[in-house]
């Protein structure tokens, strides 16, 4: 067996449906006078692993399979799934979808075109075809190193999890298209007890990737990071509190890119005029040497999508280009409503859901200054280096992240570490404040999860070294 | 119970037998339903409508002291067989796990039957008229403003059966419905701020909820006092909490009594069992027999005959929530895993009374961001509110931060308002908390 992408015919095959049956149910979701339909058919499988108190206490397998179907008429959409997939459960869901037009029967097409695409996650050995007696060594593996740092460590647990997707979509323009998402996590808890106090700890690593890219040195990295992260909360403490310069390390601090840019250019908040950059296209908004990206084609990414989950081809799409905002991330309508192609960003989380604008890997590129001179250039501010979540609020632009670990700078040195603050700031406030971007760009390797209007989806984000000139941090006075 | 409860059981009920057959020495299973019907309506018209239906089954599997659980929507009774066949044989390659044992039957007895009012039959009877008209009454209130930019309104029901059954004499289902609706706003500030707000009210019956005209007007009010946010300096002052925002604020100290982050000594409130964690003015009761409560239950997810407790009981840690794995781990009598309606003991005053008698400080309706470490109890969280000046709401805030530890703060709750929240299983009252960090200019 092998996990590169496999053909629409495989997938018909898999589905039980060929072109009769799916012109049927398509036109089923025309009959009503929408302008496009299209069927999402999903099979999705996990496995998760749970090693607690030394020994693997539980485990889990889910299969899940249906189809959504979705009729348009304008910005209107009609949605309904089926779990069964026989053409009498397909075609009653169809005739739901297509009710919110309310015309005249449009032409369904009787035929498919197969569409190809690269393969982005092409892994050696699918998920559903790996035992679980293979990933528990993994999981004693991350057990034993991890405890094995330090003898402060008294609470380690290990999860693991990983998922096979089948998924092909049919749509009304007569295209099929067929694609395959392998997932996997790892992820390691750390208590640890030192005069009495007691600290906690994570980290974890995800992507679509196959076994073989949870190599020794990959896991031995992960296991340090949690017990650093943990081991350094006994001197941690809150920073001052109120506005001051923020210093994002590279890698995960694309949390603010996520918050602070990529919500706020999904194409569907703008349509409607409720996004804070509804009027900012073209306008110069940040520095030059401020180029933001989201982009779905970097390999094994967990925002990395062969096609978007409504048959359109995806793409980096650079956000703001040289500080000038650029383009938005769009879906069908969205783009339809703009006059522009899509931009491979229509996503959903299960075939029980309607796509909608959402990023897929957002980062910032490389700029001019570097790390060194970047900490050398606060008097006094804070380093934010690890986070658990973050949130904005789309049409005031306020978001905020919360960092996990980070540093004091004093005198332009890093100082004393510094543990659980929230940091709040405004989208184009802090756009404008990105007063220095350092040259070491990197993509980080944690499992990100996006919500949006109850649709999680996976996503990755990265950052180089940034200084953001003033943001408030929610410390404690001094 | 209905036919397709008589369904379910029969579902749930195979599939334990199949597990058994395969070799599980014990089986849990739970087989569901659920209806949904959702609108969302802008601009006069409908923009989105989407209707689900789904099923799906779940097992637990004890198997020769090895545990897993397994889901699937596939419920075809040959490929369901095989599914659980193949879960049992995934389970064997587990390692032994000396405390997973499948609940003590004893802690099913006792399950009350008293009448919990969890169904409303009349939203069968809710016609798409009739929801189109309560979406564009909504829309019409929320919108009735020069500077509104765009009012979405919805209308979303759901009607949901489930029931489980164990190997060890464990029997039971359970049906609710729900209604929600609801409208947010946007609204033109300046050149490009577009400040947002919200109000959505629900409930398990449709009496009882605020009419459209009030919800659709309540979601323009909030927006338009968001109008000219903008933060303070930091300061330490008096924090009185919204009672819609209190759960994310005070829900967040139930994830520490559980017996696993104590077991796992992740839990700021290990070792505070019959000691003091707040001031005296806070007791929380746990009560699953609430009428129409949306957390109300006659026996939770393990199947344990559900029972009124107390929590906390003026400022003392009366009970956790212990589950039967972690609660053998720790040497403990189960209670329950999880929360059912959380009820205070509420005060006699009302919010405005409240905000009157603090004066000044910051009034919090809602969160944006931030966590909390439930190892230490420290938190800090982003905040929308008010502030409050000689006694009375004034300028919006925004942008600011509230940071300490709860087990400090819950120390300064100074009091419990009379106003407890309908539309939650969290049923807070406002609360005034005295000297609280805000982080700001």
């Amino acid at each position: 067996m092998d996990a590169t992408s496999p053909s629409a015919a495989d997938l018909y095959a898999w589905f039980g449906v060929d072109d009769t049956v799916l012109a049927r149910v398509l036109a089923a979701a025309l009959a009503r006078g929408a302008e496009y339909a299209d069927l999402y058919f999903e099979h999705a499988s996990g496995h998760s692993v749970t090693l607690e108190d030394g020994i693997i206490s539980r485990a889990s397998s889910s299969v899940d399979r249906g189809v959504g179907i979705r009729a348009v008429v304008g910005d209107q959409t009609g949605y309904a799934y089926s779990e069964d997939l026989d053409v009498r459960s397909m075609v009653e869901a169809a005739r739901t979808a297509a009710s919110i037009a309310r015309g005249s029967s449009a032409v369904a097409p009787v035929g498919f075109e197969p569409r190809t695409h690269a393969d982005l996650y092409a892994i050696p050995r699918p998920w559903e075809s790996i035992g679980i007696v293979e990933k528990l060594p993994l999981l004693q593996k991350v057990e034993a190193t991890t405890r094995a740092l330090n003898p402060a460590v008294e609470k380690v647990s290990v999860s693991w999890g990983d998922a096979d997707d089948r998924v092909l979509v049919v749509t009304s323009e007569g295209t099929a298209w067929s694609d395959r998402r392998p997932m996997a996590r790892i992820a390691v808890s750390v208590t640890a007890v030192k005069d009495g106090e007691v600290q906690s700890g994570s980290a974890n690593l995800a992507g679509r990737h196959g076994m073989e890219w949870f190599d020794e040195q990959r896991l031995a990295d992960m296991c340090s990071d949690a017990v650093d992260r943990t081991m350094i909360l006994f001197e941690a403490r809150r920073p001052p509190a109120g506005e001051m310069p923020v210093v994002l390390a590279a890698g995960p601090s694309g949390i603010l890119l996520h918050e602070a840019v990529g919500h706020g250019m999904e194409a569907d908040f703008n349509r409607k005029g409720t996004s804070i950059y509804s009027t900012l296209l073209g306008k110069q908004v940040a520095p030059e040497f401020v180029t933001v990206v989201d982009s779905a084609i970097h390999p094994g990414e967990r925002g990395s999508l062969n096609v978007d989950d409504e048959g359109s081809p995806t793409e980096r799409t650079v956000l703001v280009e040289g500080g000038v905002m650029a383009s938005y991330l769009h879906d069908r309508i969205s783009a339809k409503h703009y006059g522009v192609e899509p931009t491979g960003s229509g996503r959903r989380e299960s075939f029980r859901h309607m796509p909608m604008p959402r990023m897929r890997c957002t980062y910032m590129e490389n700029g001019p200054h570097t790390k060194e001179e970047i900490i050398a250039s606060v008097k006094n501010g804070i380093v934010a280096e690890t986070f658990t979540n973050g949130q904005v609020q789309i049409g005031a632009g306020d978001f905020t992240f919360f960092i996990k670990n980070g540093w004091l700078i004093e005198d332009g040195k890093i100082t004393a570490p510094i543990k659980d603050t929230n940091i709040i700031g405004n989208g184009p406030e802090a756009l404008r404040d990105v007063t220095m971007v350092a040259d070491d760009m990197k993509l980080d390797t944690g499992g990100w999860t996006c919500g949006k209007e109850g649709q999680r989806v996976p996503v990755s984000q990265g950052m180089p070294t940034v200084l953001v000139s003033r943001l408030t941090v929610g410390g404690e006075s001094r | 119970m209905s036919a397709r409860s008589d369904e379910l059981l029969a579902q749930a009920t195979f599939a334990v037998e199949a597990a058994v057959s395969a070799g599980a020495g014990d089986a849990v299973a739970s087989a569901s339903w659920g209806r949904s019907l959702d609108f969302s309506w802008r601009e006069g018209k409908l923009e989105k409508v989407q209707e689900s239906t789904s099923r799906s089954l779940g097992v637990a599997l004890y198997v020769d002291g090895r545990y897993s659980t397994h889901g699937t929507n596939d419920l075809d009774r040959g490929r369901l067989a095989a599914f659980i066949r193949e879960a049992v044989a995934l389970t064997r390659a587990l390692e032994p796990d000396p405390f997973r044992i499948i609940p003590d039957p004893a802690l099913y007895e006792g399950r009350s039957d008293v009448d919990l009012d969890l169904v409303d039959p009349s939203l069968v009877d809710l016609s798409r008229e009739e929801r189109l008209a309560i979406c564009a009454r909504l829309e019409e209130r929320a919108s009735a403003h020069d500077d509104v930019i765009s009012a979405t309104s919805g209308i979303a029901d759901g009607h949901g059966i489930s029931a489980r059954v164990s190997s060890n004499g464990f029997s039971g289902s359970r049906e609710r419905t729900s209604l929600w609706y609801g409208a947010e706003v946007t609204m033109r500030e300046g050149e490009t701020k577009r400040p947002e707000a919200h109000r959505w009210v629900g409930g398990l019956h449709r009496d009882g909820l605020p009419t459209p005209d009030e919800v659709g007007a309540e979601a323009l009010r909030r927006c338009v006092t968001r109008i000219g946010a903008g933060k303070v300096p930091s300061v330490r002052t008096t924090m009185v909490i919204d009672r819609e925002a209190a759960s994310g604020f005070i829900g967040r100290i139930f994830g520490a009594m559980s017996a696993r982050a104590i077991q796992q000594k992740r839990s700021f409130l290990a070792d505070k069992l019959g000691r003091r964690i707040a001031s005296d003015v806070l007791t929380l009761r746990d009560d699953p027999f609430v009428t129409r409560g949306m957390g109300s239950r006659h026996y939770d997810g393990e199947g344990i005959a559900a029972k009124p407790r107390t929590v906390v009981r003026n400022g003392v840690l009366e009970s956790y929530y212990v589950d039967t794995y972690y609660g053998r781990k720790l040497g403990w009598e189960p209670t329950s895993g999880s929360a059912s309606n959380i009820l205070f003991e509420y005060g006699d005053q009302s919010r405005d009374a409240l905000v009157a008698a603090a004066q000044s400080g910051i009034y919090v309706e809602s969160w944006l961001g931030g966590n909390a470490n439930p190892t230490t109890g420290d938190f800090s969280f982003g905040v929308r509110g008010r502030l409050i000046e000689g006694g009375e709401l004034g300028a919006p805030v925004s942008e600011m931060n509230v940071t300490g530890n709860y087990l400090e703060i819950l120390q300064h709750l100074a009091a419990v308002g009379d106003d407890p929240v309908p539309w939650s299983a969290f049923r807070s009252p406002t609360l005034v908390f005295e000297d609280v960090q805000f982080s700001g200019t």
